[in-house]
């Protein structure tokens, strides 16, 4: 599930190359919506970048560099984190309210609402005489 | 690759494994064998072992440890004998538990984390910080773990 991204800087060399890593996700389903929770250490509020594109939902993460890794006083003894950055792409189904999907940020967790529109919500059919 | 969120295309939890009239006998034998140890193994390497990271700088040692999710009540840090321990549990979130699940590949559940530490810290003056999900622990270095520059002078 891993990407590279090929990216066009007009005023580069032409294309430039990015990795970036899956962030794992659990889904939901409610009776009014759709709940995606992604799980994205290191990334704050404003590293969050969600992109809708017709019908792909496109979220990216920037992992925050608040030390400065690359110092030379600082010294790795012992590594297991990768300093790349997240990427995922869904499709989402048609039956979503794209207009009314919000999300929010919390200890590096990232959750998504993806409303059911009002025509697929189950509802109760009354009966008439 | 985009991942498909359909009512007809759902990712299903559970791949229902069924030994049909004439069933593949290999997978079925391969499964016999390898179920008891899988069983065996998941007694010695249950939970989470969340990314750990030791940094070393000029007046402290950094741990870093990626435990999205959690919260600050939930998180354990202890400093024993040159080790650092970090502990903690995951709770699922409250909003999941009355719905459908399609996707789960997130941990949730208890983890432990311990690792030495190469030199020598100050046990009283560790501090521990939550933020975005990433635990920092900063432990400053005693006086005699410090480098030293040694002036050299004229025999």
């Amino acid at each position: 599930m891993n990407t590279q991204v090929k990216t066009d800087r007009s005023h580069g060399t032409g294309l430039e190359e990015q990795k970036y890593v899956a962030p794992k996700v659990d889904i939901f389903e409610t009776g009014d919506e759709y709940l995606l929770q992604a799980d994205m250490p290191g990334v704050g509020k404003d590293g969050i970048q969600i992109s809708l594109d017709s019908n792909e939902l496109t979220i990216l993460g920037h992992r925050a560099t608040g030390r400065d890794k690359t110092a030379t006083s600082c010294n790795y003894l012992h590594r297991e984190s990768a300093p790349v950055n997240f990427r995922r792409v869904f499709v989402l189904d048609p039956t979503i309210d794209t207009n009314r999907i919000t999300a929010e940020m919390d200890q590096g967790v990232l959750t998504v609402h993806l409303p059911k529109a009002e025509k697929v919500k189950p509802r109760l059919i009354p009966v008439t005489d | 690759m985009p991942m498909t969120l359909t009512t007809l295309n759902r990712p299903s939890l559970w791949t229902t494994r069924s030994l049909g009239e004439f069933g593949d006998l290999q997978d079925e034998i391969n499964r016999l064998l390898d179920e008891p140890l899988a069983e065996l193994r998941g007694e010695f390497f249950t939970g989470w072992a969340p990314p750990m990271d030791l940094i070393e700088d000029a007046d402290n040692l950094v741990a870093t440890v990626e435990i999205p999710g959690l919260k600050k009540e939930d998180i354990q840090v202890r400093v024993e004998d040159g080790v650092l321990s970090i502990s903690g549990e995951r709770k699922p979130d409250e909003r999941s538990k009355k719905a459908e699940a399609h996707r789960t590949e997130r941990f949730y559940g208890k983890f432990h984390r311990a690792i030495c530490l190469p030199k020598p810290v100050k046990v009283d003056a560790v501090k521990a910080a939550y933020r975005d999900g990433v635990l920092t622990v900063t432990m400053p270095k005693t006086e005699e773990a410090k480098p030293k520059q040694i002036e050299v002078r004229m025999g």
